[in-house]
Formats: C-alpha cells, sequence, structure tokens
C-alpha cells in the first residue's frame, strides 16, 4: 500500500462521516428504531412480553418470534449493542460535521466588517434610499446617534465625492449557537456515560422502624444456592453494618466479598438508611393521596447525622447518593403498635404506644378503653351500609375501642365506638375527654428509589448550554447594515443622498422594522 | 363568575370565527376578515379569562388543603395543567394564541379556516366528551415547580408544530399536479386516519358512558367502531373508512382552488411551516425535553429512563432536527420537508395522545 492511498482511505472516512446526509439517515434511523422499545415493554418478565406477541402473531409463533426479538436485544434495545452503535456512529458525525464547518464560521464571526461598494450594497436583502435636506455632518451625526441608541457600535469610512460609509454589525457571535447545541448533545453522551460508569441505581423497602446499610440494584435470575448465599451476606451485613465485618463473619477474603456483592446486586452504603415512618397524605374527605412521606435518618457510625421527611418531589441527598419516594406497602403478618393520645376535658395531653387488646386509662376521668378491633381502611359498605375493611392498604386507618365508664353502677353507659386516623372527631367522648388515634405503626414499608449519578452535574451543564445555544440559534441573529451618506449639489439647498443595505442571517422582517425605527428616531426630516 | 360560563362564551366564540373565516373564503371581503379576527380575539380574551378563573380556584383549593403553602408555590401548584380535561383546553388556547401571532405576522387571514374549525371542534369535542371537568387535587407526582414550565412550553410547542403541519398540508394541496403523486397521497392517507379516529372517539363518547379518561383510554378506545364486538359494526367501519380516504384522494384536489382562491402563495406556506418549526424546535426541545428530563431527575431519581413519553418526545425531536438540518444545510425546500412537517406531526400527536393511549409508563396522567 502506498501513502497516497492512506490519504484517500481516511479521505473516504472523513468525508463519510462529514456528510449531511448520513446525519439525516442516522437521526430517522434512531427515531424509527427507538419505536421498537416503546412498544415492546423494556426489562420486564418474559411472560408479559410472550402474552403480548401473542396477541399479535397468535399463541403458537409467538415464543419463535420472542426468541428471535431476544437475539435482537429488543427487550433491552436501548442498551443493545446496535443501538449504541448507531448512538456512536451518531457523535462521530457529529462531531465530524461540526469540526468541518465550525472553522469557516469562526472566520465569519471573527471578521470585521467592511465598507461595501455602492451596487454591492443595493443588491442586499434590505434597502432603502433617501434624500435628505442637511448637511452631510448633521445627517451623519444624527444617524450615529441613533444606531449607538440601539447599542450599535459605528464604523466610518470616506467615499468618493466626499461622502462617507458608516457600516456597523451585530450578533456575529450568535452563529455559534448550533455549535454549542452540537456540544452540549456530546457533552450528555459523556454525562451519560460517567452515569453508567461510575453511578448505580437501587431500590430498597424499609419496614417502618427498621434500617438498612445497602441497597438493591436488579440481578439476573439467581439459583436456589446463589439465593441462599445471598440470603447469607444481606444477614450478615444486616446484622454488622460493614463490609470488614461482615466478610470476617462469613470468612471470606474482602475481594471474593466484593465479587458477590456485585454479582447479587448488594450495594453496601458505607452507612445506614432509617425510616422512623411512612406515611399517605390524603386530601380532606377523599381517598385521593395529597403526599407520599416517609420520615428518613442517616446513621453514620452509630451517630444521627442527618434527619428528613421526603416526598415524591422532594429527595434526600447524602454523599452523592440519593433517595426517592418511590412506592409503599403493608408488611405481610406483622404486628404493629397503636400511638394514641389521650386528654381528660381540661387536662394534660398523654401519648402512649398500644398493642391490640390493651387497655388504656384516661387520668382523671374514670373512663378505661380496651382496643379490640382494627381496620386498615374502614368504610361504610354503600349497598348494605354496614361498616367494612375496603382496602388492605392504610387508606382510612381505624380502631375499635371498648369504653367502661365508671364504677360497677355505671356499666349500662359502656359502649364501643371505631376512632379514626383521618376524622379526629370520631374520638370525641362525652364529657369533653378525648382519645386520638395518631397512627398504626410498625405495618408498613416505605419503597425507596437510590441512585447515584455523578454525570448529573455534566447533563445540567449541557442542558444549560442547549438552552443557550438554541435561543442563539434560533431568536438571534447576526445584523449587518451599510449606510452610504453622499452630499448632492442641488442649488443652494444643502442635501445629501442616503443609500442603506442591510441584511440578517435570521428574521429579516424584524431586521427591517428595526432599521426603520433606528432611522426614525433621526431627527431629519426623510423624502423619498 | 364561574370559569366554565366563560369557556362556553369561547368555545362559541370560535365557533362563530370558524363560520365567519369561512364566510370569508366564499365572499373574500376584507370586511368579513376583520369581523373574523375580531371574534377569534375576543374568544380567546375569554378563554384566557376563564383558565385565569379557573386557575384561581385551583389556588385556592390548594391552599384549602395545604394551608402552610407559601403564595408562590401555591400559584404553580394551582396550574390547570393537571389533567387531559384542562391539557386539551390549553392546547387550544396555545394553537390560537400561536395562529393569531402567524396572522398578524404574515397579514394573511385566510390560513383561520384551517385552524380555527380545529380549535372550535376540539373545545366542543372536550364539552360532550364528558371527561371530568372538577377541579381535581394535584397527585404527588405533579406536585413540583416544573409542572407549569414544562408543560406550557411544550404545549406551546405542540402548538407551533400544528400551524406547520396545517401550512404543510395546505402547501402539498397546492403544489400538487397529479393525485398520483406520492406526497399528495401521505397527505390524503394521514388527514383522513385523523379525521376519522377523532370521529370514531365520537361514536365511543355517543355510545358510552365514559367516566375518568384513564378508563376510557384503556378499554373503551374504538371500542364503538374497529374494536365492537359486533363483527356487522368492525367491517363497516373499515368499508367507510377506507371509503372516506379514497373520497379524500379523490376529491383532494378540489381543495387546490380554495386555496388559490385563498390568494395563499406555496412559497408562504412553505416559510410559516418552516418558521413555525423553528420556534417550536427550541422551545420544545427546553421545555419538553430538558425540564422534562430535569424534574424526572428530581422525582424519579434518573433524568432519562425510556419510558415511552420521553422516547416519544425524542422521536419527535429528531425528527424535527432532520426538517431543520435538511432545510437550513441541506437546502431541502417544497414537498420534501413538508412531508417531514408532516411525520413531525404524527409523531406530535403520538407523544401528547398516543402514548397515553396505547402504551404503559410512568408518565400516566393525560399528557
Amino acid at each position: 500500500m502506498n501513502s497516497e492511498k492512506d490519504t484517500s482511505v481516511l479521505d473516504w472516512i472523513w468525508n463519510f462521516f462529514a456528510s449531511l446526509k448520513l446525519a439525516i439517515v442516522l437521526l430517522l434511523l434512531l427515531a424509527v428504531t427507538s419505536i421498537i422499545g416503546t412498544v415492546i415493554q423494556q426489562n420486564v418478565e418474559p411472560a408479559k412480553n410472550i402474552a403480548f406477541l401473542a396477541g399479535i402473531f397468535g399463541d403458537n409463533t409467538a415464543p419463535t418470534v420472542y426468541n428471535i426479538f431476544i437475539k435482537l436485544d429488543f427487550m433491552d434495545m436501548y442498551h443493545s449493542w446496535w443501538f449504541v452503535t448507531i448512538l456512536v456512529l451518531f457523535c462521530i458525525n457529529l462531531s465530524v460535521c461540526s469540526l468541518e464547518k465550525f472553522p469557516k464560521t469562526w472566520k465569519v464571526v471573527n471578521a470585521p466588517i467592511r465598507p461595501l461598494a455602492e451596487n454591492v450594497i443595493k443588491t442586499l436583502p434590505i434597502k432603502k434610499e433617501f434624500t435628505l435636506n442637511n448637511s452631510l455632518d448633521i445627517v451623519k451625526d444624527d444617524l450615529i446617534n441613533s444606531l449607538r441608541s440601539s447599542k450599535y457600535h459605528v464604523l466610518e469610512a470616506k467615499e468618493e465625492s466626499s461622502g462617507v460609509q458608516l457600516y456597523t454589525q451585530k450578533g456575529a457571535y450568535t452563529r455559534l449557537g448550533v455549535y454549542l447545541v452540537h456540544l452540549s448533545i456530546l457533552l450528555i453522551f459523556v454525562g451519560a456515560i460517567i452515569g453508567l460508569k461510575y453511578g448505580f441505581d437501587g431500590s430498597l423497602n424499609i419496614p417502618e422502624g427498621s434500617g438498612y446499610p445497602f441497597v438493591y440494584m436488579s440481578t439476573g435470575p439467581l439459583t436456589e444456592t446463589e439465593r441462599l448465599e445471598q440470603n447469607g451476606i444481606l444477614n450478615s451485613l444486616y446484622a454488622t453494618k460493614d463490609v470488614d465485618l461482615t466478610a470476617k463473619r462469613l470468612g471470606m477474603p474482602i475481594d471474593i466479598l466484593e465479587e458477590k456483592l456485585e454479582k447479587y446486586g448488594i450495594k453496601p452504603l458505607g452507612f445506614t438508611i432509617h425510616c422512623n415512618w411512612y406515611n399517605t397524605e390524603y386530601y380532606k374527605g377523599t381517598d385521593t393521596p395529597q403526599e407520599f412521606e416517609s420520615e428518613i435518618v442517616i446513621y453514620e457510625d452509630g451517630k444521627e447525622i442527618l434527619k428528613k421527611v421526603i416526598e415524591v418531589n422532594s429527595p434526600l441527598k447524602y454523599k452523592g447518593i440519593t433517595f426517592y419516594q418511590s412506592s409503599y406497602g403493608m408488611l405481610p403478618d406483622s404486628v404493629g403498635e397503636f400511638r394514641m393520645k389521650f386528654s381528660s376535658n381540661g387536662g394534660p395531653e398523654r401519648a402512649l404506644k398500644l398493642y391490640m387488646g390493651d387497655t388504656f386509662e384516661i387520668p382523671g376521668a374514670d373512663i378505661k378503653g380496651t382496643i379490640v378491633d382494627f381496620s386498615p381502611a374502614l368504610g361504610r359498605d354503600p349497598m348494605t351500609g354496614e361498616l367494612t375493611t375496603y382496602s388492605e392498604t392504610m387508606v382510612n386507618p381505624a380502631v375499635l375501642v371498648k369504653f367502661e365508664i365508671g364504677g360497677e353502677g355505671d356499666k349500662g353507659k359502656n359502649f364501643t365506638g371505631w376512632i379514626l386516623k383521618r376524622y379526629p372527631d370520631t374520638g370525641k367522648l362525652p364529657g369533653g375527654h378525648r382519645v386520638e388515634f395518631l397512627e398504626y405503626w410498625g405495618v408498613e414499608y416505605t419503597g425507596l428509589q437510590v441512585s447515584k449519578d455523578p454525570g448529573v452535574v455534566i447533563i445540567y451543564f449541557a442542558s444549560s448550554i442547549m438552552a443557550v445555544g438554541l435561543f442563539m440559534a434560533f431568536f438571534m441573529s447576526h445584523k449587518k447594515l451599510w449606510i452610504r451618506l453622499v452630499p448632492l449639489a442641488s442649488g443652494k439647498k444643502k442635501a445629501v443622498s442616503l443609500i442603506l443595505g442591510a441584511s440578517a442571517s435570521k428574521n429579516r422582517l424584524g431586521f427591517e422594522k428595526e432599521v426603520e425605527k433606528i432611522l426614525s428616531k433621526m431627527s431629519q426630516v426623510i423624502e423619498k | 363568575m364561574d370559569s366554565s360560563v366563560f369557556f362556553g362564551i369561547s368555545t362559541l366564540a370560535y365557533f362563530i370565527a370558524m363560520a365567519v373565516y369561512i364566510s370569508f373564503v366564499a365572499f373574500r371581503k376584507n370586511i368579513i376578515s376583520l369581523i373574523a379576527t375580531t371574534v377569534t380575539i375576543f374568544g380567546f380574551i375569554c378563554q384566557t379569562a376563564a383558565l385565569i378563573i379557573r386557575w384561581v380556584d385551583s389556588y385556592n383549593f390548594w391552599l384549602a388543603s395545604a394551608p402552610s403553602s407559601t403564595i408562590i408555590e401555591s400559584v404553580l401548584r394551582g396550574a390547570p395543567l393537571r389533567n387531559l380535561y384542562e391539557s386539551m383546553i390549553f392546547f387550544v388556547w396555545s394553537l390560537v394564541l400561536v395562529h393569531l401571532i402567524v396572522e398578524f405576522k404574515y397579514k394573511n387571514r385566510s390560513l383561520g379556516a384551517f385552524v380555527m374549525p380545529v380549535a372550535a371542534l376540539a373545545l366542543a369535542f372536550i364539552d360532550v366528551s364528558g371527561m371530568s371537568k372538577e377541579i381535581e387535587p394535584l397527585i404527588p407526582a405533579l406536585q413540583s415547580n416544573w409542572l407549569l414550565f414544562h408543560v406550557f412550553l411544550s404545549f406551546i410547542g405542540y402548538a407551533a408544530f400544528t400551524v406547520s403541519f396545517a401550512a404543510a398540508v395546505a402547501y402539498l394541496v397546492m403544489i400538487t399536479e397529479s393525485r398520483y403523486e406520492k406526497s399528495y397521497i401521505l397527505w390524503s392517507i394521514t388527514v383522513g386516519i385523523f379525521i376519522i379516529v377523532l370521529i370514531a372517539m365520537g361514536f365511543d363518547y355517543a355510545s358510552f358512558s365514559i367516566g375518568p379518561e384513564q378508563d376510557y383510554m384503556q378499554s373503551l378506545f374504538l371500542k364503538a367502531s374497529f374494536k365492537s364486538e359486533s363483527l356487522g359494526v368492525v367491517v363497516l367501519s373499515w368499508i367507510l373508512s377506507i371509503a372516506f380516504i379514497a373520497a379524500l384522494w379523490r376529491y383532494g384536489t378540489g381543495l387546490k382552488k380554495v386555496l388559490t382562491a385563498l390568494s395563499l402563495q406555496p412559497n408562504m406556506l412553505d416559510e410559516i411551516a418552516y418558521k413555525s418549526i423553528a420556534v417550536g424546535f427550541p422551545l420544545f426541545t427546553i421545555g419538553g425535553v430538558i425540564m422534562g428530563a430535569i424534574w424526572a431527575n428530581s422525582a424519579w431519581g434518573t433524568y432519562w429512563s425510556w419510558d415511552p413519553k420521553e422516547t416519544w418526545s425524542l422521536i419527535t425531536w429528531f425528527i424535527y432536527a432532520v426538517y431543520l438540518h435538511a432545510r437550513h444545510v441541506a437546502g431541502w425546500r417544497g414537498k420534501k420537508v413538508a412531508i417531514l412537517s408532516l411525520i413531525g406531526f404524527v409523531a406530535v400527536v403520538f407523544t401528547y395522545l398516543g402514548v397515553n393511549l396505547f402504551l404503559s409508563g410512568l408518565h400516566s396522567y393525560g399528557g
């Protein structure tokens, strides 16, 4: 091979990537292929997509189609080799195109504006011609002032027959906007790669009153033995709250343990994340959730570091790891504690934690209560009017209390009543005493989405650059303006001929209006 | 006063404006077009008033359920952009706004004959559809300062893309020489399908009592026509649809005469199609894609999760990016770019409505 051929191959490659046609083909290819992943659900259990395919291709063909789709990575297509290849080609194409065009644009941006000949001025897209009845100097000063008040930096050149030419430009830099947008796209890819390499996405369900020193990430399917080993590691980590201690406890070298953690999708945090309580707040009088919230505490080396009530749009961030409220649910077979508050008429308040069957006394009121039943969602059956539990989740928690009033003689006044958490008035007792049902605690868990993404900073930076670039590219323009002033010898009267030519890289109409405004600001009388 | 009164007046005004714009096409008197514009502006003012009243109402609603909120927070949480009903109303508002801007900029009132029917029929459709008009409590996922800016800018973008689509279709009609041109066949099928789906949805609403839109989307969509339980209805729907598209294809060339009579120039339509995208694209990118990503990051913990809504907005973005590069750098003009504008709008409709109709994902609250 000779060197000439080498260069021509390189040229060919460069030209291939510098082509706008390639850009159009790649963009359309990205658009079309992206559709696949919106139709076939991504990263879900196979059964869902097989059922979906069976609906289209029939039960017999669906498994075959599914297997072909698996080979083509359609179930996780946005991370598949072929989609990533298109993205990489797109990035190279974008870079090469930008590099190819940039020097020219840079030249235009930095080129000083020069005076133009009369016949050239007359060919410009915006043209004006006037005769002004005043001396050249007055007209010139007037024009310069008017241009300056519109923030134009005016240059001046001599013309033949003692005339002058004024010329100016503004916004040359806006031609760089498109490069900012292109750069921002490349930066977004950089940010995304950093996120994939150094970040993680996990989740964690924490029961009320518990804490964990790790989060889970999704893993591939595990065998029974692997699952057992995973559980063993989780239990020791939970007990020791420390990776080194876990390694010692399991008699495993630290590097092997780290490998296993990776394999089993366990991410040690280096601190403990604890959930004090979870609560769904409802809009008054409805079952529409107003807020999902959890009180989260971070413990490090046994000390409380941070405490925050997190909500859906208000996560907690610690050491680059962010904890988002993402779900909640009931813990199976758990025994909770009733958190209640009492006060006798005018007396002090008293808070208690009780269990099912416990009896309490309202001090100074001679009333005893016993907790006899609980419903997570107490409501009336719309058909029969009877009280029922209409949901398994804590939509409308209520506690049934049997009250015994006074001594033996008052037996007839005993009664039983439901006290509802969301309707505090249900706890008003005769005689002005009150029982408040604050919470049935310890039966719910909070579901957190946990993520660390050091690339986000770059993504945000890129987004700002993109916004600025788009604004420059679409809403601003490079404006150029030339005005030729030549005195006319028309008898005794002083007169000046004005020839104006102007151009704008965008929005010619807008610039024409601006030019007219600049001219109208002059105090001269303008004659056609 | 109740916001529904103003909504009613604006719907009525848009209908009158539509009729006047169309009679302008017939009689071509300037005074008629002036009346059309005046009525449109009046309707727009009423709709704006209605939106503001609804905003105030939901501001008070929010403040009642979260009394500790600051004024700014309550204003942001009260923005009437919470469900499909409110988002469609807002879409019509944006469409009329963009239309008025184009009308004033291009000093041509004929486009109203195409845009105003869309606005009027959309409002009427929303009105008879039985969508819930109650002020609904704001679900936790939407309680973010980004809601207002994200939705507002996205919809101005959608409206600009709609105007571009209208101009592109008008352009394709005008430059068509023969019915057998690919571009002509393409527009007649696209527009035909849009109209058929709208009519089919109208039948759904006429035949079933429809509750919250989510249920409709999932279970009743096209149940009165293409997905009916009676085979006869299904076959009839298909036959009528094919006949409709064939008729549109056969007689669509008649539109050319109308457009020519309206003194619409193909060059001007081409330019409107382009300028609308040039305005819509940056707004959609900044408001729809970027702000959406930032919001997603603060609510879900990831700025991009390839959720169908996100992916479709990206698809839309790709198509309009192709449009701009093809036109600006490669110098494409006319038919080729008009077809891109058409395809782009199909993606817009899918991003806005289709994703919620057909696909499941995180973004499952109307619009």
